[in-house]
């Protein structure tokens, strides 16, 4: 029982890094239309900056608490500007060519941000200093679920609750919805399209920033690939989902996490990467509208 | 504010010589007419004569390669869409564009998206339920669910919500049955009447645009071919056989 409440947690934890990237990739996708290939490195970008400044941060002596909370939002606001300028310098310039366009300058940003951090950093894994110290409150149940678990669910958590009321009541946030929905008539009643799709380019960046943080210090070490794989999958949680759909990346990574989670658990820890695969190939093929998308309708 | 007796004839908006092209399809070859202060003027013509084209245009959706257009004396053809709806022209497109997903009350929020003054949008919000009562009954509905008369009457009400000066209207009655596209009509003039709306009405229904117009345009392949009172414009032969099915 133990080892099931185990997997569970650590499925979820799973999950919510998933669904903080794969937030990134809906919201673009349901703005415009666009899989943002080169969102993982913003992840990854955001591992960078928070290994930087936490590092800066603990030669200085700053209290753990405060180097967390500095390195994420560091992290959040440098990813974020990455983000920006991606979409302005790769997307916006190509707003009305051919789909594939996008696509293919994505792909590129994409290369192109790998071997730029490759080049400024290192191709080593560099050790991230553990930011999340072990609770003692959480002694007891420390062989089901672990403090940076903990950690990482709730801030998720609160993530999750402040997006969906920025997006459901707010006034910026019903912009998004409306520029998603029929951009010609956004411009229409005076919407500024073109600050909504930077809007959302900024906070899907933050988003995935906060995930790099998170899953760095949980895991330990970081290098310039780990956007590569941690983007795949959060693309899968999102396909999965149905891209688009904010809630849908939500639960999508969800289940991603949790099948990845009891998979290697209960199956075979060897084969870690083809579930999720697996699982992309088989909605792809059933649903490939995913879990709460709409039927694919004319996008453009 | 009514238009004081100094406005009357004054020029809300006026097009010079404005040649529009999506790629190398040219829309519009060369568009000239004017709206006064307080009118309702009506643009009349076939099927890809150019009507959308036109207000597509002025609402600054797709650029023109040449000409002007002047609001209120103003230049506004390199404006971007939201500083024109800023400036008071608010269009409500060919097939009404409801946001599908969005409540009948977000979508009326929308059409206040640029509005601050709270006081204002709450006054006009229970003009436009008075105006069509069956949207505040279905308030909380998505908009997508309307039937297509409600969407008519939605998408106008959310460019009310605007306050329009100048509203731009494409095909209104499109689709709709009888009954409903005389509703639209009478509140159109309404709206001229009570909110001082300059009115320009894009319309394939050339018999009723006619009837509530000041004057009217016929545009034929990017091309306007007659202008002339909406009276004359009725009495008139070519109008007839071609627009009124007389
Ligand atoms: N997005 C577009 N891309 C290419 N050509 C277009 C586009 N929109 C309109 N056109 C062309 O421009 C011309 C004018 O079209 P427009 O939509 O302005 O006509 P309209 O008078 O509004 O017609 P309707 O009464 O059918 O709505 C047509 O020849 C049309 O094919
Ligand atoms: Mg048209």
């Amino acid at each position: 029982m133990d080892y099931f409440v185990e997997l569970l947690f650590s499925g979820l934890t799973r999950g919510a890094i998933y669904a903080l990237i794969a937030l990134g990739y809906t919201m673009v996708y349901g703005i415009i239309g666009l899989i943002n290939f080169a969102h993982g490195e913003i992840y990854m970008i955001g591992a960078f900056t928070s290994f930087v400044v936490a590092t800066v941060l603990s030669i200085y002596g700053f209290p753990l608490l405060a180097i967390v909370v500095l390195a994420g939002v560091c992290a959040a606001i440098w990813s974020s500007a990455y983000g920006y300028t991606i979409e302005k310098l790769a997307y916006k310039p190509l707003r009305h060519a051919p789909r594939l366009s996008p696509l293919i300058s994505a792909i590129g940003m994409s290369i192109f941000l790998q071997n730029y951090v490759l080049l400024a950093q290192t191709s080593d894994f560099l050790p991230f200093p553990e930011l999340i110290p072990d609770f003692a409150f959480m002694e007891p149940y420390a062989h089901i679920v672990g403090s940076s678990d903990l950690v990482i669910l709730v801030t998720t958590a609160v993530l999750m609750v402040a997006l969906t009321i920025l997006i459901k009541f707010t006034r910026i946030g019903k912009a998004m919805r409306a520029t998603a929905q029929d951009r010609t008539m956004a411009m229409l009643v005076g919407i500024n399209v073109d600050r909504i799709i930077s809007v959302t380019f900024i906070i899907g960046s933050g988003l995935a920033a906060v995930g790099g943080l998170l899953v760095a210090s949980h895991i330990g070490q970081i290098n310039f690939y780990i956007g590569f794989l941690a983007g795949i999958k959060a693309f899968t949680a999102a396909v999965l989902g149905g891209i688009g759909s904010i809630p849908g990346a939500v639960i999508g990574s969800l289940i991603l996490g949790l099948t990845e989670s009891f998979a290697t658990g209960y199956i075979s820890s060897d084969y870690e990467d083809v579930f999720a695969f697996s699982l992309l190939v088989l909605i792809l093929i059933f649903k490939p509208s995913g879990i709460l998308g709409k039927a694919e309708t004319k996008k453009v | 504010m009514a238009p004081g007796p100094l406005q009357i004839g004054k020029k809300m908006l006026e097009l010079k010589n404005i040649q529009t092209s999506y790629g190398n399809i040219q829309a519009l070859k060369n568009v000239s007419l004017h709206i006064n202060i307080g009118e309702i003027i009506t643009l009349i013509g076939g099927n890809g004569a150019g009507k959308s084209s036109t207000l597509m245009t002025v609402s600054g959706i797709i650029p023109s390669q040449a000409g002007k257009v002047l609001f209120k004396g103003q230049e506004i053809q390199n404006l971007k869409a939201d500083q024109i709806v800023a400036m008071g022209i608010c269009q409500v497109p060919e097939g009404r564009h409801i946001f599908p997903d969005l409540s009948v009350r977000e979508n009326l929020d929308m059409g206040a998206f640029l509005r601050r003054d709270r006081a204002g949008i709450k006054t006009d919000l229970e003009y436009v339920y008075s105006l069509f009562p069956i949207l505040a009954q279905r308030r909380s509905q998505s908009g997508g669910t309307l039937s297509g008369g409600e969407q008519q009457m939605l998408a106008l009400s959310r460019a009310l919500m605007a306050r329009p000066e100048l509203l731009l209207l494409d095909e209104p009655s499109m689709g709709l049955a009888p009954l409903i596209i005389r509703q639209i009509f009478e509140i159109i003039k309404k709206i001229n009447q009570e909110q001082n709306a300059t009115i320009f009405l894009v319309e394939q229904n050339a018999h009723q645009a006619l009837h509530i117009a000041d004057r009217g345009y016929v545009i034929e392949n990017g091309m306007i071919t007659l202008t002339d009172t909406a009276q004359n414009l009725l009495n008139n032969d070519e109008v007839q056989k071609a627009y009124l099915g007389i």
